[in-house]
């Protein structure tokens, strides 16, 4: 039976599954895993130069979830029969993607916010739905990122409620901040549905459950009012309510630009990438360091195997 | 390089009382960096009070193919079930 057609029923990694829907989910599941992982770069940036002990503490444990939902979702990646290696060669050699989001820049600490409050917030709306995909490992890592995602999203817009509430140059530092995220937010949902060949495919296996323009329109609704408790203003001359269609009205995102940053040409695409391959390579020594402490202390207790 | 680590499943008991339940997989180099590691990606937010981690090469499955003939004697034996039998009207307690 093709998956997504009983809604109620779940593939698990053994049953079988058509070929394209296992490539799909490698895909989707990888560019997920190191998008989690890329993400902690802008973020972590600013764990040295957080403005109190509280914010510091708050960000580390931030960054460091980040880092657990990458391997939640490399380990679903891999029970589709592809390897961890693999896929960090994938992400290195940029055979697969991570979400243009994280090429932008982190130039404030209102960034910092902004990223919790708009780039999270994206994510979450983008990620409910994935809950209830059809791949059962995809769904259940889904299931714990969002329940530890709205902790990220809060501290974001609390950051920003400080700034925005603070003195003037607080306040202009937050709108700055919300300036500039605020269109890459909007473009993580991914090209107009016209342009997105991929999504019926994605939807009738039940892997998607809902268009990117859907899910769009769905953050824009969201992100408005919270605007406003926050004081700050969106960049959008176009933004109205819709009183017909019961929905905020907004521009159109320059999908070139999204075009741009994912075929690499965004603000940091190469500096992301080097760090990434760099804490990779600087890391050799420990994982080599591990395994061979680990096979010499399997030697010498009598009767135990190791486990490879 | 590149040996990979070895792949370990994760399971992880909630409170006392209940069950260990499977939580996901990871990978380390041994069982001792396993459950290290299991309590760091797993339990960061005090999800458990107990771990198991457990070499996945070392899980012995059923295999979906035979799904149907494998669990297929348990099909036709409803009477295993209390909901099998009728209870005149009045009778409390069985």
């Amino acid at each position: 039976m093709e998956p997504g057609t009983d809604r109620s029923a779940t593939v698990e990694p053994r049953d079988p599954m058509p070929d394209g829907y296992r490539r799909t989910l490698v895909r989707q599941i990888a560019q997920h895993a190191h998008s989690e992982i890329i993400g902690m770069q802008p973020e972590g940036e600013w764990i040295a130069c957080a403005p109190s002990l509280r914010r510091k503490a708050i960000l580390m444990a931030k960054v460091q979830d980040e880092a657990g939902h990458g391997l939640y979702l490399y380990a679903a990646a891999e029970t589709l029969g592809t390897s961890r290696d693999d896929l960090l060669e994938a992400l290195h050699t940029g055979r697969q993607k991570y979400s243009s989001i994280f090429n932008y820049p982190t130039l404030t600490w209102a960034d910092v916010g902004a990223i919790g409050w708009l780039v999270d917030g994206a994510a979450i709306v983008n990620q409910v739905p994935l809950c209830r995909c059809s791949y059962g490992p995809y769904a259940r890592a889904m299931v714990r990122i969002c329940k530890e995602e709205s902790f990220h999203q809060r501290q974001g817009f609390e950051i920003l409620h400080t700034l925005s509430h603070g003195t003037p140059e607080q306040h202009a530092m937050a709108q700055d901040a919300v300036d500039r995220f605020w269109w890459p937010s909007l473009m993580m949902f991914g090209p107009p549905d016209a342009d997105s060949p991929n999504t019926g495919q994605s939807m009738a296996w039940g892997i998607k459950r809902f268009t990117n323009d859907e899910l769009r329109q769905r953050f824009v609704d969201i992100a408005v009012p919270q605007a406003e408790a926050l004081g700050l203003t969106l960049p959008d001359p176009e933004l109205r309510w819709d009183e017909e269609r019961g929905h905020w009205h907004f521009g159109t995102p320059d999908f070139s630009e999204l075009a741009e940053v994912v075929a690499g040409r965004g603000p940091l695409n190469a500096q992301r990438l080097a760090h990434r391959i760099r804490a990779h390579e600087d890391g050799a020594w420990v994982r080599e360091a591990a395994a061979a402490h680990a096979a010499k202390r399997a030697a010498r207790t009598p009767g135990q195997e190791p486990a490879a | 390089m590149s040996a990979e680590w070895p792949l370990w499943e994760v399971f992880v008991r909630a409170r006392r009382g209940m069950s260990h339940v499977h939580v996901g997989s990871l990978h380390a180099p041994d069982a001792e960096m396993a459950l290290r590691n299991a309590r760091d990606v797993y339990t960061r937010r005090q999800e458990g009070v107990s771990l198991w981690v457990v070499p996945s090469s070392a899980v012995v499955a059923s295999t979906p193919d035979l799904q149907g003939s494998f669990f297929e004697p348990a099909a036709d034996k409803d009477y295993r079930h209390p909901t099998h039998y009728t209870v005149p009207e009045g009778v409390e307690h069985l």
